[in-house]
C-alpha cells in the first residue's frame, strides 16, 4: 500500500512499474507478448468481421458477381437501390415493427420483474428461500427445446396460439433475468443495507433507493441481452405464429429467402437491414453493459 | 428454518435469546420475500414449471395430433432403443457439445485475458467480438451458407488457392456439415462469453496482484493463485451456461442445414420438433425430451457437486 500514499491519485490504476523508484526494464517477453496480442486480436477481428463485410459488399452487387469464380470484394455496379426496393418487394416495415414490439415488451417485463425477485431472494432471508431458488436454478438448466411441446400444447389449449399474448409470455419470465441479478446482487456488501435498514428504511426502500441505482449496469446489461434473444429468436415465431400480420423480422427473413431463392443481392439486403437496428442498440447500450458490471459499489 | 438461514449469506444477525422477535423477522421476511419473488414466481410457476412437470406423463404416454395423452408405460423408451435417427441426434449433439464447449471456454478465455491487458484498441476489439452474438440468426445463417458454398463460396475458393483443387464439401457433405454448423455456432458466441469472463475478471481487485508481485509472485503464478480461484464462479455460471447451450441447439441447425445433409448434423432438439411438428407425434416427442433434460441435469447436477466441493 506505501504505493498508494506515495502516489494518490493513481494508487489504484497503475501498476508497480510506474513507481518512479520502481521502474523496471521492458522485457523481452513483455514485448513479444504485446506483439502476440495485437496479432491475436488482428486476426480474430477479421475472422469476426469478415463476413459482415462480405455481407454487405453482396448485398449491393449485381446478383450474377455474387458468387463469381475468383471472387471479387467489390462489385462492378454499385445496386443502392436494393435497400429502396426491398422495402416493396418484402413486408420488412410490418416484421421491423412487429419485432420491436415483441422485444420491448418481453425486455420490460424480464427486466422488472426479474430483478425485483433477486432481491428477495439475494437479501430477505424467509423460510424456504433456498428451495425456491434451487428450483429456479434447476429449471434454468432445463433446456426450452425440451418442454417446448407440453407449453405449445398447453397456451393452444388456451387459444393464445398465433396470437401476440404467445411470444411474450413465452419469453418474459425466464429465470435468466433472476440468476443475473442476483449474482449481482450477491456482490453489493450487505452493509450498504444494512445502514440503510438501521436508518428505518423499508426492504421495498433499500430495494429502490439503494441497490437498483448500484445495478444500473447490471440491469442494463440484462436488458440488452433480452432484448437482442427476443429479436433474434427463431424458434417461438416459427412455433406459434401463423398469420402474416405478426411475422417477426426472422420469420420474415427465412420467408423472403425461400421466396427469392436466386435473388442473392437482395436476400443480403435484408439480412443486413435485419441485423442493423440491433446494431444501434447494442452500440448505444454496449458502454454501460461492459464497463459497469465491474465499477464502484462492488468493490466495496 | 436453521438450515436455510445457515446456508444463506448472513442478512441479519438477530439477538440469540429473543425468538418472539426472531418469529416476527421470520413472518416478515417470509412475507417481504414472497412479494418480491411473485411478479417472476407467478409466470414462471405457469408457463415453465407446469410444462415441465407435465412433461414427465407425455414422455410415457400416447399422444398424437387430437385427444389427450394415455398413459402407456415403457412402450415409448422401448422405441427409443430402435431408433436409428434418435442415436444419430443424440450422437451428433454430443459431438457439437463436446467441440464447439471446449473451443469456445478456451477462444473465450483467451480474448477475455487478453482484452483484460493495457494494450491499445481493446475498446474496439471487443464491440466486434461481440457483434455476431447479437446478429440475427437466420442472416448469419444464410451469409455463412453463401460463404461455405462448395463450388464458388469464398471459402472454397481460398482453401482451394492453398490445396491445389481439393476443397471441403461442407453442408453438402455427411462428414464436413458439422464442423461447418460447429464454426458457425463458436463464431457466433464466443463474444458473448468473452464478455462474460472479462466482468468476472474485472472484478478481481488490483490490490491483490501488487500485494502478490511484492511477494514476489510471477505472473504465471499470479494466474493460477489469484485468477482463477477468484473467477470460479463466472466461470462456472458460464461453464453451465455453454453447456446447457450447447445441448439445446436447434435454430442454428434447422436454418443452416435443416439436419442434412441425411442426418448428418440432427440434432435431439431438432428430433423433438420434427416428431411433434411433422409427425404429430407428441408423446414421442416428449420422450425424446425427457433425454434431452435428462442430459442436460447430469451435467448440471455433475458441475455443482464440483463447484461446491472445491469451494470447501
Amino acid at each position: 500500500m506505501t504505493a498508494a500514499s506515495i502516489t494518490p491519485a493513481a494508487g489504484v490504476k497503475s501498476s508497480s512499474a510506474d513507481i518512479p523508484f520502481n521502474k523496471k526494464p521492458v522485457s523481452p517477453a513483455k514485448i513479444v507478448g504485446t506483439v502476440i496480442g495485437y496479432a491475436a486480436m488482428l486476426a480474430v477481428s477479421a475472422f469476426t468481421l469478415l463476413p459482415f463485410v462480405w455481407m454487405l459488399l453482396a448485398s449491393v452487387k449485381p446478383n450474377n458477381e455474387v458468387f463469381m469464380v475468383p471472387f471479387k470484394w467489390l462489385p462492378s455496379v454499385w445496386h443502392f437501390e436494393n435497400y429502396i426496393n426491398i422495402w416493396t418487394k418484402s413486408d420488412m416495415l410490418l416484421w421491423v415493427g412487429n419485432t420491436v414490439f415483441f422485444a420491448i415488451c418481453v425486455t420490460f417485463l424480464q427486466v422488472f420483474t426479474g430483478s425485483f425477485a433477486a432481491y428477495g431472494f439475494s437479501r430477505i432471508k424467509f423460510a424456504g428461500r433456498n428451495t425456491l431458488f434451487l428450483i429456479y436454478i434447476a429449471t434454468m438448466a432445463v433446456p426450452w427445446q425440451s418442454y417446448m411441446i407440453p407449453q405449445f400444447k398447453m397456451l393452444s389449449s388456451w387459444g393464445l396460439v398465433d396470437t401476440r399474448w404467445s411470444i411474450i409470455l413465452l419469453q418474459a419470465f425466464g429465470a435468466f433475468g433472476v440468476f443475473m441479478m442476483k449474482q449481482f446482487y450477491d456482490t453489493i456488501p450487505e452493509e450498504l443495507a444494512e445502514a440503510a435498514r438501521l436508518d428505518g428504511l423499508s426492504e421495498f426502500g433499500i430495494y429502490a433507493r439503494i441497490v437498483l441505482p448500484l445495478s444500473g449496469p447490471s440491469i442494463a446489461a440484462l436488458g440488452i441481452i433480452t432484448f437482442t434473444n427476443t429479436w433474434n429468436d427463431y424458434m417461438g415465431p416459427l412455433i406459434y405464429l401463423r398469420a402474416t400480420n405478426l411475422q417477426t423480422i426472422q420469420l420474415g427473413l427465412k420467408t423472403f429467402i425461400s421466396q427469392f431463392n436466386a435473388d442473392y443481392a437482395m436476400i443480403m439486403t435484408g439480412s443486413v437491414l435485419s441485423i442493423l437496428p440491433i446494431l444501434v442498440v447494442f452500440l448505444l447500450g454496449q458502454k454501460q453493459f461492459i464497463e459497469g458490471i465491474a465499477t464502484s459499489g462492488m468493490k466495496g | 428454518m436453521t438450515q436455510a438461514t445457515s446456508a444463506a449469506s448472513s442478512v441479519r444477525v438477530a439477538p440469540p435469546d429473543h425468538s418472539k422477535a426472531n418469529k416476527a423477522i421470520g413472518r416478515r421476511n417470509l412475507r417481504n420475500g414472497l412479494i418480491f419473488i411473485a411478479p417472476n414466481f407467478i409466470g414462471f410457476f405457469v408457463l415453465i414449471l407446469i410444462p415441465v412437470v407435465q412433461l414427465f406423463y407425455i414422455g410415457f404416454s400416447k399422444w398424437s395430433a387430437f385427444g389427450d395423452p394415455k398413459f402407456n408405460g415403457l412402450t415409448n423408451w422401448v422405441r427409443l432403443t430402435h431408433d436409428s435417427n434418435f442415436k444419430a441426434a443424440f450422437v451428433n449433439t454430443i459431438v457439437y457439445s463436446v467441440v464447439h464447449i471446449s473451443l469456445t471456454l478456451a477462444i473465450a478465455f483467451a480474448l477475455a485475458v487478453l482484452l483484460n491487458t493495457k494494450l491499445k484498441g481493446r475498446a474496439f476489439f471487443r464491440t466486434v467480438a461481440f457483434f455476431p452474438y447479437i446478429t440475427s440468426i437466420v442472416a448469419a445463417a444464410q451469409v455463412w451458407n453463401m460463404l461455405f458454398d462448395v463450388k464458388s463460396g469464398v471459402i472454397n475458393q481460398i482453401i482451394k488457392f492453398f490445396t491445389g483443387g481439393w476443397a471441403p464439401g461442407w453442408m453438402g457433405s455427411t462428414k464436413w456439415a458439422m464442423v461447418a454448423v460447429i464454426i458457425v455456432a463458436t463464431w457466433r458466441e464466443v463474444g458473448y462469453y468473452m464478455i462474460l469472463i472479462l466482468a468476472g475478471l474485472q472484478t478481481i481487485p488490483g490490490e491483490l496482484y501488487e500485494a502478490a508481485s511484492i511477494d514476489g509472485a510471477n505472473k504465471w503464478q499470479q494466474f493460477w493463485k489469484i485468477t482463477v480461484p477468484c473467477m470460479r464462479p463466472t466461470l462456472f455460471f458460464v461453464l453451465v451456461t455453454l453447456t446447457i447451450g450447447s445441448f439445446k441447439i436447434l435454430d442454428l441447425t434447422l436454418v443452416m442445414t435443416n439436419g442434412g445433409p441425411g442426418t448428418s448434423t440432427l440434432v435431439l432438439a431438432q428430433y423433438i420438433y420434427m416428431v411433434a411438428f411433422n409427425r404429430q407425434d407428441f408423446g414421442y416427442s416428449g420422450t425424446v425430451s425427457l433425454v434431452l433434460f435428462a442430459l442436460c441435469m447430469v451435467v448440471t447436477l455433475v458441475q455443482f457437486w464440483y463447484n461446491n466441493k472445491k469451494e470447501k
